[in-house]
């Protein structure tokens, strides 16, 4: 038992005895050293440090405690043997309820450790999911909110689409009222149509009848016209005035009406002829126009006190000589300015002649001094003049002519057509 | 002495010669003489007189040559085999107007039978001088050029553009504006027959500001230049919307709307015609038509025609109601369906009633509306029995059948569709019942009506193969009735009863 000497068992079989309980087997044998020999042991174990004075002291009255204890040893061995003898009946039975006990101690030891894990195993996991499950949470809550308002959008924008649709449709694709409107307009249409051309068709039948009776009418005219002899007279009465009737036939009276026909004047057939003057004759390079007929160059002199033809042509297609009175009257300017005011005047839709618009606030009337307005007239004395104007002595208001339009005498000598006068 | 008898044979041979060619014409007026003429060989006998040098001889055998050439058309080819066109378009350069008259109605004469004599007239180079004659001071001259190159331009394309090409059509408008209303009439004409053939004749003539002229002259009170003046209206407006856009342009419409109360035929039926191809080419111009009224007075038109004239009239009212639902609403609230279904009805050619049917098809075929329009007049077993008869010709037969099915299609007036059940072919039967399947379903009066009426005996009675689309119609009708009133109302249920009682074991008691 000696022999093997463990240090563990010395050291603990040191300390068993006063301080067993004092708890250093919780933090092991390297554990916390008690104050007495900490310095030894810390000594001991550190082998490598270097041994201070103060401490070879201390670690002479150490050994000098080892060697007392030495001595005890032996004591102590039996002691120690002795008292394993004793108690090895009970040691089996100790054991095992020890181990019992402490079996079940270091149980609910670890059980409680466990549950301690457990707890905080929880806790941790309950903090965290907690803290997924929020933002979990929190996407759902953002989704559903975006779902919502998307939702609002769409059926708002339905709503609006629904609308728009309908009212598109409704005016532009196909608008049912106006549809109706145009179908309308057309009947009208079609009926005012089909009374302007009824009218119209009325209108032809009408002016044909009219001119079939009017057709009718000549040709019972021109009948009358020539059967006019058929007239009863007072004598004989005509097939038409049969006596035995009551009233003349209707042909009676119109053979009264009519006016025999003449002997039909034998129609002198009109040559085609040409003017020279006609446009038309002179395009056609291949017609040949036709002058009017020229009389012969040599003719038979009429019988008879007749002047030669040449002569008398020449008075016949003489132009007019105006004499100088009136080729060239004297107050010409005159009555071309007469001529002009009367042109004037008929052109003019107002007589009143246009002011100026400067003139038109000079509307105030003159107003004549006393001097002349009384009817004490001015005297003549300073005023009149020998050479001045009196009107109310004229006895005529024209002037006197001063120049007098000529009158000619021999300006048609030795060119008149007659033959009076002239020398033989 | 022997000079004065020497002259007197001259003068009998002449007074032989102006006897004989006068008497020839005056013969050749009869269609009957023409023949023994021909036999004793006049026509060698006149072609050295052409040549005569008396002036009336020559106008006189020309004359004959004309009248003669104008009967049949050997007579004419014998007048080009012998040569006598060159001499007749060497001497029309150069005598007086009588000649040219007689020798442009020779001209024309020859000209009108066929292609190949009218060829040959251009040949021998008669347009030139046609054309020289045109611009004669001599109405009678113009007119007898005019007419020759009138019937000239009629045969096709070609021998117009030779025309054309000659110079003619803006002397043809310069005697358009002549007051001779004779001369009018054959340059009217003449115009007609030159822009029919292509969209480039007609923009020349378009070019030479011809409607202006024609359309001023439509308010004139003869008859047959208004025919004229209508027909060359027409035939310039038929080939383009940019042609027909100017003849509106000149302001005929509301005035052509007289024109179609007019007394003469042929005068309607050109004013309708005229309307017609102005209204096919767009919904525009339809809508113009449609706006001036101009649908009320073809539908009158109509009512007061009978026969080919009306036929234009009711093709402008399938053109107009094709374009738009708008313009067949406006086809119907003007009251054209009833006169449609009439000359439907009366009209005893297959050509005309096939263009009823197809108008009445293109006005009932765009809304249930239209179809419930046209359906209400009837006119719907009138088109079955046209389809049926086997005395219509086929493409009656086609346009009937097309209206039928177009207006089916859109039609939900039931009481129009129930005579279909019972005597319609299985390819009709089978939209009507679709129409059925369509409106029963929702309509409760209509689902009693039809019971009432029979109809839905009828329709048990068909018999359609399974999977096929008239027993999908068939199976849709009868599920808008209880199961009890299909039973008792498919074929053969009596039976089924009966066997029923037959076999049924009264209770003991």
């Amino acid at each position: 038992m000696i022999g093997t000497f463990s240090y563990a068992k010395f050291l603990k079989f040191l300390y068993s005895v006063p301080e067993a309980e004092r708890g250093w087997e919780k933090s092991g044998v390297n554990g916390k050293l008690t104050a007495p020999l900490d310095w030894l042991y810390g000594l001991v174990r550190l082998p490598g440090r270097r041994i201070v004075t103060p401490v070879v002291n201390q670690m002479r009255e150490a050994m000098a405690t080892l060697a007392r204890l030495q001595a005890r040893s032996k004591a102590v061995g039996q002691q120690y043997y002795f008292r394993n003898s004793v108690v090895d009946v009970f040691r089996k039975k100790e054991n095992d309820a020890a181990v019992k006990i402490q079996n079940w101690f270091r149980g609910c030891r670890v059980r409680a450790y466990i549950r301690h894990l457990h707890r905080a195993a929880i806790i941790v996991q309950k903090w965290w999911r907690s803290y997924l499950s929020r933002q979990h949470y929190q996407l759902v809550v953002k989704l559903a909110y975006y779902t919502m308002k998307m939702n609002l959008y769409n059926e708002m924008a339905v709503r609006i689409q629904r609308r728009w649709r309908g009212y598109k449709i409704r005016k532009y694709c196909f608008d049912y009222f106006y549809l109706k409107e145009y179908l309308r307009a057309v009947t009208e249409t079609n009926d005012a149509i089909r009374d302007a051309l009824e009218e119209f068709a009325e209108m032809k039948e009408r002016e044909e009848k009219k001119a079939a009776l009017e057709r009718e009418e000549k040709k019972r005219d021109y009948q009358a016209r020539k059967m006019h002899y058929l007239l009863s007279t007072k004598q004989i009465p005509g097939i038409y005035n049969s006596p035995f009737r009551k009233d003349p036939d209707p042909w009676e009276l119109r053979l009264q009406k009519a006016k025999p026909l003449t002997h039909q004047r034998p129609r002198v057939k009109q040559k085609h002829s040409i003017s020279l003057t006609s446009w038309l004759a002179c395009t056609s390079n291949r017609s040949f126009p036709r002058s009017e007929i020229l009389p012969p160059i040599n003719r038979k002199q009429c019988q008879g006190p007749f002047r030669d033809i040449a002569e008398v042509l020449e008075q016949r297609y003489k132009p007019l000589e105006p004499t100088l009175r009136e080729a060239e009257p004297i107050n010409e300017l005159k009555e071309a300015r007469e001529d002009l005011r009367r042109q004037e005047w008929i052109r003019n839709v107002n007589d009143n002649m246009f002011l100026p618009f400067s003139s038109y606030h000079k509307n105030e009337k003159y107003v004549p001094s006393m001097h002349s307005s009384s009817k004490y007239g001015p005297n003549s004395y300073g005023c009149q003049r020998f050479r001045d104007e009196n009107p109310k002595k004229w006895i005529c208001p024209k002037d006197f002519q001063t120049v007098l339009p000529s009158f000619d005498l021999f300006s048609k000598y030795g060119k008149l057509y007659s033959k009076a006068g002239q020398i033989v | 002495m022997s000079q004065r008898q020497v002259l007197q044979v001259f003068e009998q041979y002449q007074k032989a010669r102006t006897h004989f060619v006068q008497m020839v014409a005056e013969l050749a007026t009869r269609p009957q003489n023409i023949e023994t003429l021909q036999n004793a060989g006049v026509m060698s006998l006149l072609r050295p007189l052409l040549l005569d040098v008396v002036p009336t001889i020559q106008q006189t055998a020309a004359l004959a040559l004309g009248r003669l050439a104008n009967y049949n058309d050997d007579l004419a080819e014998a007048v080009v085999k012998g040569d006598i066109l060159p001499q007749l378009v060497y001497s029309l350069a150069e005598q007086n107007r009588f000649y040219k008259k007689a020798a442009a109605f020779v001209l024309r004469a020859v000209g009108k039978h066929s292609p190949q004599l009218a060829q040959a007239i251009v040949d021998c180079g008669a347009l030139d001088t046609l054309v020289i004659c045109l611009e004669d001071f001599d109405p009678g001259v113009k007119e007898a050029a005019a007419w020759a190159l009138g019937y000239i331009a009629r045969h096709n394309a070609e021998l117009s553009q030779a025309v054309v090409d000659a110079g003619a059509v803006p002397l043809l408008v310069l005697c358009i504006q002549e007051p001779e209303v004779a001369l009018k009439r054959i340059a009217a004409s003449a115009l007609s027959d030159i822009s029919k053939h292509s969209p480039e004749l007609a923009q020349t003539v378009v070019d030479a500001g011809a409607i202006a002229h024609l359309a001023q002259m439509i308010l004139n009170p003869d008859a047959k230049l208004k025919r004229q003046i209508l027909s060359a209206l027409s035939q310039i407006a038929k080939h383009s919307v940019d042609l027909a856009e100017m003849v509106v342009e000149a302001e005929i419409f509301p005035v052509v709307l007289t024109c179609l109360k007019d007394k003469d035929e042929y005068v309607k039926k050109n004013a309708s015609t005229l309307i017609r191809e102005i209204a096919k080419h767009t919904p525009e111009l339809s809508q113009l038509i449609v706006n001036a009224g101009g649908v009320a007075a073809v539908i009158d038109c109509i009512g007061s025609c009978k026969g080919n004239i009306r036929l234009p009239g009711i093709m402008m009212l399938g053109y107009v109601a094709a374009h738009s639902e708008n313009l067949a609403m406006a086809v119907i609230i003007s009251k054209g369906v009833p006169q449609l279904s009439l000359c439907l009805s009366e009209e005893p050619e297959d050509h005309i009633k096939a263009a009823a049917a197809w108008a009445l098809g293109q006005i009932g075929r765009h809304t249930p509306e239209h179809a419930r329009a046209v359906a209400v007049t009837n006119t719907l077993p009138v088109l079955l029995s046209l389809y049926m008869s086997t005395e219509s010709s086929e493409d009656l037969q086609v346009k009937s059948k097309k209206a039928i099915k177009s207006i089916l299609q859109k039609c939900t007036y039931l009481p129009a569709l129930e005579p279909f059940l019972y005597d319609a072919p299985p390819n009709i039967l089978k939209h009507v019942v679709g129409q059925f399947s369509k409106v029963l379903p929702h309509d409760s009066k209509a689902r009693r009506l039809f019971v009432t009426s029979g109809g839905l005996k009828k329709v048990q009675e068909i018999k359609a193969e399974p999977g096929s689309l008239l027993q999908e119609y068939i199976n849709s009708i009868n599920n808008c009735y209880p199961e009890e009133i299909v039973r008792y109302y498919s074929p053969g249920y009596s039976e089924t009863l009966l066997q029923r009682v037959d076999s049924y074991q009264p209770l003991a008691n």
